[in-house]
């Protein structure tokens, strides 16, 4: 048995995890981290839009999660990121600056001038995405997620961390409530290596292919969280709450970005009718995500979605924005638009539907990032449900949580290192070890059985027709039942390539059933959650409601033969809350209100009347303090405002 | 692979190389597969589809599958290209040449192991920032101002995606194993545009200044022609050497 000991072991080489590596190389630890690919291919690159962070306020991101985060993490956040934007800046990226004297945009669809004032001339810029208030979108050009992951991974090849890429780690090593590693297969050779550490980072990414169309990287397939959820221990935070993005062309399923929509595109039917004024009179196509996507699917239902031989789709028209903005500002656009379909968005409308784009849930953890049932195990970024996002992800804000998270979950990391010895006997490890190789093993013997093909197939399309967009009771038992049976199908999968070593069947052979149930656990959260809330929406039950379900879905795996994960509830406390649950203001839907929600307004109210010299520091630890990092807890100096 | 409603494609031949060093006794050859074509096919689709329909055992390499992570890099048609945003109707002959990038270590069939010689790439032109201040910044205050036109000059020279192609397409690499390539060209330009870094001319020299660095390029430009993200190759070695002879 080959065994590789290291401090921190760090599972995944995008944004999230090299900033975990690198918080904890910093502070004395060796530092190893495991990629499925190069590290500079990671999904984080294909953030094109931008980064969150308020560069001259605060956190403006509660009502358009629908109340589902946790507030303690948000405002960690919210403090945090304009730091990391500035150690980003530090480290190479070429933020796009701001220019002194007029400037035109387009907003609602008009041309307005904007005066940059001469004092801000190049510090760096942002700009508008949807959901949000202000403009706070830090970018690059087109290139927002790959400026970061290059500086990043350079970050970690400067301090000389090691990626060991093409590993995959196929199962976590634990032991009572500890975690203490994972073992590891090699996917040229396709030996297996136990990596033997004291802390061990889950910084895989979501789970979005889960679904048949996704706009995710096709690595996206969540196995991250699935060998969490098999240590039948760590919980996985509300797998139910899936995003769709509004616009991703058809067939390919490739995003185009929602800069499209922000700088004044629209979208129109078959009929060339401009339809979302009519379903959202004042947001219209800039409305939030699930909005957007949900009305797109309502419009398509009634049968005015353009036929095509992949399905029904929608036309974004970007051609009122004139080639010099697009060839300027949407150059991406436009050269997926000339690559995969062939036409010009000048001149041409671009077809478009709601995909699967974003996973909020995932390893749940506290605000420090660790399970809370197995120590030492740690999760950031999308992998993670740290729960910045609750049931809906703001645009901007999946890089922002990559770096941030990265940042603070890097330091309890490495406190939690410092701190503890490991203290695994190494019986343990041959334990995980052998198992492994025996169900490897198993595989390559099997002469007879299912195609993992088909299994995957089936189960995306279950995933798409019965656990997508909208959601109603009865669709969603069938799905339940429907993955159960194909998850004891997936126990008899045959590989027709045989080779040990390098072996892309053998790969999905060992994914597919983990892959299955993770579906699992999102239909039979969105089966037995009966409200809608964000992303979540039941067509059975439109009426979000606080009084019985403003918590959080812990799903936890019972055992190998389970064919159904066990889901528990964890209440969301509305006494601790900064910003009590309140509407959203998007169409007729109601809320059933919790029983805190009149009390703690009138709370938060008395207490901020009572302070009435305070400043907004003290104000806020007299609402809601939470914890930092000593190193971030410095006040940031912003713009115009001042430290502040 | 038919679709509902539409006419029947046509035949597309793609004839791939196949080896995996991995499996002793398994020798290099080239099979043929044929496949029908879809509308909107691309390269990374029909790669899938025979995959799960014909041959289980093929290796490729697809991550974003929309032409920005540079993973699918492979010789089309003689050519290097990334497959992924490669169309099918591309090809009037309906005939599909695929093998892997050269230069690089074959990890089996279409797959090479490019990461490994990005890494060194990197290490040897330390594509970081080099400043004192940059080692530890002070995150409370105010960014640094950057002008923003150079702001985005940066960024244009940071576009590379480590596809390799620049690498497999370069005539000098053949010539000296050591050679550092239009990706560290690039990269070594692009710092040099940062005035965040702080190494000088001389600096620089001692990475690029000589046969196996900016010297040696012989211009025959398979980078320049080859970039799928178009680089401007060609302008930034032209700019190396004529600023490493004054250096």
């Amino acid at each position: 048995m080959k065994v590789v000991y290291t401090d921190s072991l760090v599972i995944g080489g995008g944004l999230a995890g090299l900033r975990v590596a690198i918080a904890s190389k910093n502070r004395g630890l060796d530092t190893l981290v495991l990629s499925l690919i190069p590290a500079k291919r990671s999904h984080s690159a294909a953030a094109q839009g931008g980064m969150q962070a308020s560069l001259a306020n605060s956190v403006k991101s509660k009502d358009d999660n629908d109340w589902g985060c946790d507030q303690d993490v948000a405002r960690m956040f919210a403090h945090t990121a304009p730091k990391a934007i500035r150690e980003l800046a530090g480290w190479g990226v070429p933020w796009s600056r701001v220019r002194k004297g007029d400037r035109e945009v387009v907003v609602n669809a008009e041309r307005v001038t904007i005066t940059e004032e001469d004092d801000d001339h190049g510090l760096i810029t942002s700009r508008d995405f949807g959901g949000t208030k202000k403009w706070r979108t830090c970018y690059t050009a087109d290139g927002t997620g790959h400026t970061m992951l290059y500086a990043m991974d350079n970050k970690a090849i400067e301090l000389g961390i090691p990626v060991h890429e093409r590993k995959e780690a196929i199962a976590l090593i634990h032991e009572g409530d500890r975690c203490y590693g994972a073992i590891v297969r090699d996917m040229i050779t396709g030996e297996l290596i136990a990596y033997v550490a004291n802390a061990t980072t889950m910084a895989t990414g979501g789970y979005g292919r889960l679904y048949s169309i996704s706009t995710n990287a096709i690595i996206n397939e969540g196995m991250g969280a699935a060998i969490a959820l098999e240590t039948g221990k760590a919980p996985l935070g509300n797998m139910e709450a899936v995003q769709f993005h509004p616009t991703a062309i058809v067939p390919a399923g490739i995003l185009t970005t929602e800069g499209c929509r922000g700088d004044g595109g629209i979208l129109r039917d078959v009929d060339g009718y401009r339809f979302m004024p009519d379903y959202e009179p004042e947001k219209k196509e800039l409305a939030s995500r699930d909005v957007v996507s949900r009305r797109m699917t309502e419009h398509i239902r009634k049968g005015k979605g353009v036929e095509s031989p992949y399905g029904p789709h929608l036309w974004l028209d970007i051609t009122l924005l004139g080639r010099e903005h697009i060839e300027k500002n949407l150059r991406e656009v436009k050269e997926i638009c000339e690559y995969f379909l062939g036409i010009d968005p000048v001149k041409d409308f671009i077809p478009v539907r709601p995909t699967q784009h974003y996973s909020m849930g995932g390893v749940r953890t506290t605000p420090k990032g660790e399970s809370p049932a197995l120590r030492g195990l740690f999760s950031v970024g999308e992998a993670a449900c740290w729960d910045m996002h609750g049931f809906n992800r703001l645009g901007g804000n999946s890089v922002a949580e990559t770096a941030v998270a990265g940042m603070i979950v890097g330091e309890y990391v490495a406190d939690h290192c410092l701190a503890h010895d490991v203290d695994i006997d190494i019986g343990t490890v041959r334990k995980f070890f052998d198992r492994e190789q025996a169900k490897i093993d198993a595989l390559l013997e099997r002469t007879e059985g299912e195609n993992v093909h088909e299994l995957k197939a089936a189960m995306q399309q279950v995933m798409m027709d019965k656990v997508g967009i909208f959601r109603k009771g009865g669709p969603l038992a069938e799905a339940v039942e429907e993955l159960k049976a194909l998850l004891e199908r997936s126990r008899n999968i045959v590989v027709r390539a045989k080779a040990r070593s390098a072996n892309p069947e053998l790969e999905q052979a060992l994914r597919v059933p983990r892959m299955i149930k993770l579906a699992i656990c999102v239909a039979k959260g969105a089966r037995d959650r009966t409200e809608s809330r964000g992303a979540h929406a039941r067509e059975d039950f439109p009426d979000r409601n606080d009084r019985d379900w403003l918590s959080r879905t812990l799903a936890t795996w019972p055992d190998d033969d389970a064919l159904e994960p066990e889901l528990n509830y964890e209440p969301l406390d509305v006494m601790r809350m900064e910003m009590p649950p309140g509407s959203r203001g998007y169409g007729n839907a109601k809320t059933i209100e919790h029983p805190d929600t009149a009390k703690r307004v009138a709370e938060v109210e008395a207490i901020t009347a009572s302070l009435p010299d305070a400043d907004r520091h003290e104000i806020q630890r007299a609402l809601m303090s939470y914890e930092l990092p000593e190193k971030y807890r410095g006040m940031n100096e912003r713009s115009g405002v001042g430290t502040a | 692979m038919t679709t509902n409603g539409q006419p029947k494609g046509r035949t597309l031949v793609f004839n791939i190389l196949r080896f995996n060093p991995q499996e002793k006794g398994d020798k290099p050859r080239m099979v043929r597969y044929e496949v029908e074509e879809a509308p909107g096919m691309t390269i990374f689709i029909a790669l899938n589809h025979i995959r799960e329909q014909m041959e289980p055992s093929l290796q490729f390499d697809f991550v974003c599958r929309a032409g920005i992570c540079g993973s699918c890099g492979m010789v089309i048609n003689g050519r290097p290209d990334l497959a992924c945003r490669t169309l099918t109707t591309k090809f009037p002959e309906g005939e599909i040449t695929l093998m892997p990038l050269p230069a690089f270590e074959l990890i089996g069939d279409l797959s090479v192991n490019t990461g490994e010689f990005m890494r060194s790439v990197a290490e040897r032109v330390e594509s970081w920032i080099h400043s004192e201040e940059a080692k530890a910044p002070d995150l409370d205050v105010l960014e640094e101002r950057m002008d923003p036109d150079t702001a985005d000059a940066i960024y244009e020279l940071d576009r590379c995606i480590e596809c390799g192609c620049c690498i497999s397409a370069c005539g000098t690499l053949r010539m000296r194993e050591k050679f550092l390539g239009a990706r560290g060209f690039m990269s070594v330009a692009r710092f040099m545009a940062d005035p965040r870094d702080d190494r000088t001319d001389a600096d620089w020299y001692e990475v690029i200044g000589d046969d196996d660095g900016v010297f040696g390029c012989m211009t025959l430009l398979g980078c320049e022609d080859t970039c799928p993200k178009d680089l401007p190759h060609q302008a930034k070695i032209a700019y190396l050497r004529r600023r490493m002879v004054k250096a």
